[in-house]
């Protein structure tokens, strides 16, 4: 449960994901999406209730295991988030050198390897003001799986692009979970990247979970805002 | 009698960030890499606002002193009023405010973009502390560089003065320069540049807290600045006077 002052943003929200296994989170706007990602991430705490990751629940951890816990997440926010004083190689580089144990050499490698899965291998020089929407996003993206997560958050991340730059971060996405194995739960808008990317889908209506399933299951839902959302 | 613990809880709120700043500067990691590019922005692009503001200032203050003491027939006690109000209050006071302004509403107005662009959050989620990786280094480079930033504008002011003394009087340089120091003491010196590192630390934390708490998205950013200029400005006046009773205090000779 998570309420800010004295509205009541989640209410008791339950759901399990495997690894490897992509949850697409739907619902209107305001019902609590982005911050059930944040909870997860532990960027913020819930109010009442527990928050498992990888058999450990994140709520209350102490600074070191948080930590630890957090380098088996990646984090894509909804407008990259890039940071505006670095480029684009000192972005993903950050993350590596601060977590990790590995040379400069291998630093590079990492990051050239990351940076041309997402079609920016030619871009780390570059600010993120100089990037498109579409760049901004694949360069988040790879900020997020720089360290490898197993599991991937991704608020959003075709908001504000074409359909076919949509389709292509959606490609990235399903990469990540056939290619490594990485575990997705994605908040979107986009039914039709949810269709291509979800093994499950979790409708979110006023702060509850009103549908969970495949995307067939959900379609045959008793809520109709969760049938309206996922057919349309 | 809402806006007396309105006012109470600020305070409370702003004295709490700045004392998690003192003791985060204790606690590793040590951020130098972040020091020294705030160092870079506060100090180095700072450094010709001061030069040219101190410079004007000298100038013009020699015009307004050299009108007063004509009267007196004490025009040779320019150069001596000159440095000691420079170096004892006018320097500190406008280099402080002048910061207060530049590096203030920076501060605040980035924390707060940061902040409203999930900047931070992308920080957290990376496993690295995000108030010690902006605030700390920010608000450490304020104290370090002011008090050096204050030193320029000193002496830029002592040019300013000597060259519109120099306009009107033809004085040697030697001559002014001699005048000058002549009155002037360590304490009226060394002191009041040293409180400036005050000064820093009230800019620093009060603009850092602004930009790091502020919750209202991108309206929240020009806020955030103007909020930074504002209460830096009145705290540092504020800590100006409690300040010299301390050096006051400490140094019996220098009250005037």
């Amino acid at each position: 449960m998570k309420s800010f002052g004295a509205k009541r943003v989640l209410n008791d929200v339950s759901f399990q994901l495997g690894q490897g296994q992509a949850l697409c989170l739907l619902g209107r706007s305001g019902t609590g999406k982005s911050v059930t990602l944040k909870l997860i991430m532990a960027l913020m705490r819930p109010d009442s209730g527990e928050v498992w990751v990888d058999q450990e629940n994140v709520v209350g951890l102490g600074e070191h295991k948080l930590s630890l816990m957090r380098k088996k997440l990646g984090y894509l926010f909804q407008d990259a988030a890039l940071f505006d004083s670095l480029t684009l190689y000192e972005n993903l580089a950050l993350p590596l050198s601060r977590l990790t144990t590995k040379s400069k050499d291998e630093i590079d490698d990492v990051i050239r390897r990351v940076l041309s899965d997402v079609g920016l291998g030619a871009d780390g020089a570059k600010y993120p003001s100089a990037l498109s929407g579409g760049m901004k996003k694949r360069a988040g993206l790879a900020r997020a799986l720089v360290l490898e997560p197993k599991i991937l958050l991704a608020d959003e991340p075709s908001s504000g692009l074409d359909r076919i730059t949509a389709a292509e971060i959606d490609e990235l996405l399903m990469r990540c979970k056939t290619e490594r194995g990485t575990a997705l739960i994605i908040v979107t808008h986009d039914v039709h990247g949810a269709r291509r990317v979800a093994d499950r889908v979790a409708v979110l209506d006023k702060g509850n979970l009103v549908a969970f399933g495949s995307v067939n299951e959900v379609s045959q839902s008793e809520n109709a805002v969760a049938r309206r959302l996922i057919t349309e | 009698m809402r806006w007396l613990t309105r006012l109470f809880e600020f305070v409370g709120k702003v004295g709490l960030f700045g004392l998690r700043v003192l003791v985060d500067l204790l606690r590793p990691p040590f951020e130098f890499a972040q020091l020294s590019r705030q160092l870079a922005e506060v100090g180095n692009k700072s450094l010709a606002l001061v030069v040219v503001s101190g410079f004007a200032l000298g100038a013009v203050m020699t015009l307004h002193t050299r009108s007063t003491l004509v009267t007196f027939g004490a025009t040779a006690m320019i150069p001596a009023v000159q440095a000691v109000s420079f170096f004892v209050e006018i320097g500190p006071l406008v280099a402080g405010l002048l910061l207060a302004g530049r590096v203030g509403s920076g501060i605040g107005a980035v924390l707060a973009n940061m902040r409203a662009s999930e900047q931070i959050d992308a920080i957290e989620s990376l496993s690295i502390d995000s108030f010690k990786f902006l605030v700390v280094p920010r608000v450490l480079a304020c104290v370090i560089a002011l008090p050096f930033l204050t030193l320029f504008m000193d002496f830029a002011g002592l040019l300013g003065g000597f060259l519109s003394e120099e306009l009107s009087s033809h004085i040697a340089p030697a001559l002014y320069l001699n005048r000058a120091f002549d009155y002037l003491q360590w304490a009226n010196f060394v002191a009041p540049t040293l409180k400036t590192a005050v000064f820093g630390f009230i800019i620093g934390s009060v603009s850092a807290y602004f930009g790091y708490t502020t919750d209202k998205g991108a309206k929240g950013v020009g806020e955030a600045a103007t909020n930074s200029v504002v209460v830096s400005s009145l705290l540092i006046i504020v800590a100006d006077v409690l300040l010299i009773k301390c050096i006051f205090f400490l140094f019996p000779d220098t009250a005037i």
